[in-house]
């Protein structure tokens, strides 16, 4: 169906030859970008519907006095859908441990809450097939629960900033929102999810298109390749500034890979762009000790960096 | 009528806050405005995801930009 419409405009509406490179190139574009824009409309909206009955009071009171490993389990999975950007770090952390979630477990929904995120997982769908984003997925939620698991088990309570423990938390009651506000709500954050992102992805598609065109065939073979071993821990370190253009990352990605960036090299890229961002870090600073801030980033960093490794290997 | 707006600073709460405004002067009520950026006072609302409006004392909305249309139908 996509297809048809964007032959149509291409060599119908604009005039180009389907077998010329031009055609080609302009043809995928099109193509790509009417199928990620459907995807990213639907899927965000069905998305937000579901979100709206995960307000972060309920997952709060949800993980409160959690044990550990299963309340690591269920805050990575709640950190998928509940909604929360990272600008709202700060109380959503003091609001979980004034509450009683053990630190580890908070841990666990902070990683996993940016790495899986709708948007990322959405477009790793469309770009690279269902395999790959549910390989991301999986691996992204092992890393969140293993990772909030260990800062858990290291007891560091002691350098979670002082001032965190003595908050006291209000109560508020959850509204409890008609369907019809559902709606509403999940339409307009679909909205402006789409107008933030519009202009990256339109842009990430065509330099995508551009890279698959026009570059020669296996050119990061050397660069990116399974057997350069540098390549996972470089990867990780180019992605960490790279984190408000999370959506506009995958187009290129998965040019790379064509050129022959290796699949694990490009799932870290991915999950350092995510889940190691700077702004993020610099948030956090305010109700983490450095040496727990460290910590945290250290243990992502090396578990980010053996997911890459691991897929190197395993995925031929 | 008091309004606050809850929230660190982000552009968000700089839209809300906007979006109040207009709501307020449309309205054409009198109604005095601050912004709290203080997490301290932010939790002691029970508010962990921000931003957040608040009129007289109660907790309207968390964790969304409302437009003005919203907003009025809070304020009446």
């Amino acid at each position: 169906m996509l297809q048809e419409i964007a032959d149509f405009l291409v060599y119908q509406g604009l005039g180009l030859q389907p077998d010329s490179t031009l055609g080609g190139a302009v043809n995928f574009f099109v193509y790509d970008s009417m199928k990620i824009f459907l995807m990213l409309t639907i899927i965000i909206f069905m998305v937000s519907i579901l979100r709206s009955y995960f307000p972060a009071e309920r997952t709060k009171k949800i993980l409160s006095h959690k044990r550990e490993f299963f309340g690591n389990v269920a805050a990575a999975a709640l950190g998928v859908v509940t909604p929360f950007c990272s600008c709202s770090a700060v109380p959503v952390f003091i609001g979980f441990i004034e509450s009683g979630v053990p630190l580890g477990i908070t841990f666990s929904f902070l990683i996993a809450s940016p790495m899986v995120n709708e948007v990322v997982v959405i477009m790793l769908w469309g770009l690279l097939g269902w395999k790959i984003m549910l390989i991301y997925i999986v691996s992204g939620l092992l890393i969140a629960i293993i990772g909030g698991w260990v800062i858990g088990k290291l007891k560091l309570e002691r350098f979670v900033q002082d001032y965190v423990y003595e908050m006291k938390l209000g109560e508020l009651d959850i509204v409890e929102q008609t369907f019809r506000e559902r709606v509403d709500y999940a339409w307009d954050y679909t909205k402006e999810i789409l107008r933030k992102i519009f202009l990256y992805v339109i842009a990430a598609i065509a330099l995508g298109g551009f890279i698959h065109g026009y570059a020669p065939e296996d050119f990061l073979v050397q660069y990116a390749g399974r057997d350069n071993i540098f390549a996972v821990p470089l990867a990780v370190l180019i992605g960490v500034p790279l984190y408000s253009n999370a959506a506009g990352v995958i187009p290129i990605i998965t040019a790379l890979i064509q050129k022959g960036m290796s699949l694990g090299t490009a799932l870290a890229f991915m999950m350092a762009v995510t889940a190691l961002s700077l702004p993020e870090m610099i948030i956090l600073k305010n109700v983490l000790k450095p040496q727990l801030l460290a910590i945290f980033v250290a243990i992502l960093a090396v578990a980010i960096i053996f997911t890459g490794y691991l897929f190197n290997i395993i995925i031929v | 009528m008091k309004i606050e707006i809850l929230g660190m600073g982000c552009q968000k709460c700089k839209d809300l806050d906007t979006a109040a405004k207009q709501a307020v002067q449309e309205l054409g009520v009198e109604a005095e405005f601050s912004k709290v950026e203080d997490i301290k006072q932010i939790m002691k609302y029970g508010v962990m995801v921000t931003p957040a409006l608040v009129v007289d004392g109660v907790v309207k909305a968390t964790g969304k930009v409302l437009n003005k249309d919203d907003i009025k139908k809070i304020l009446k």
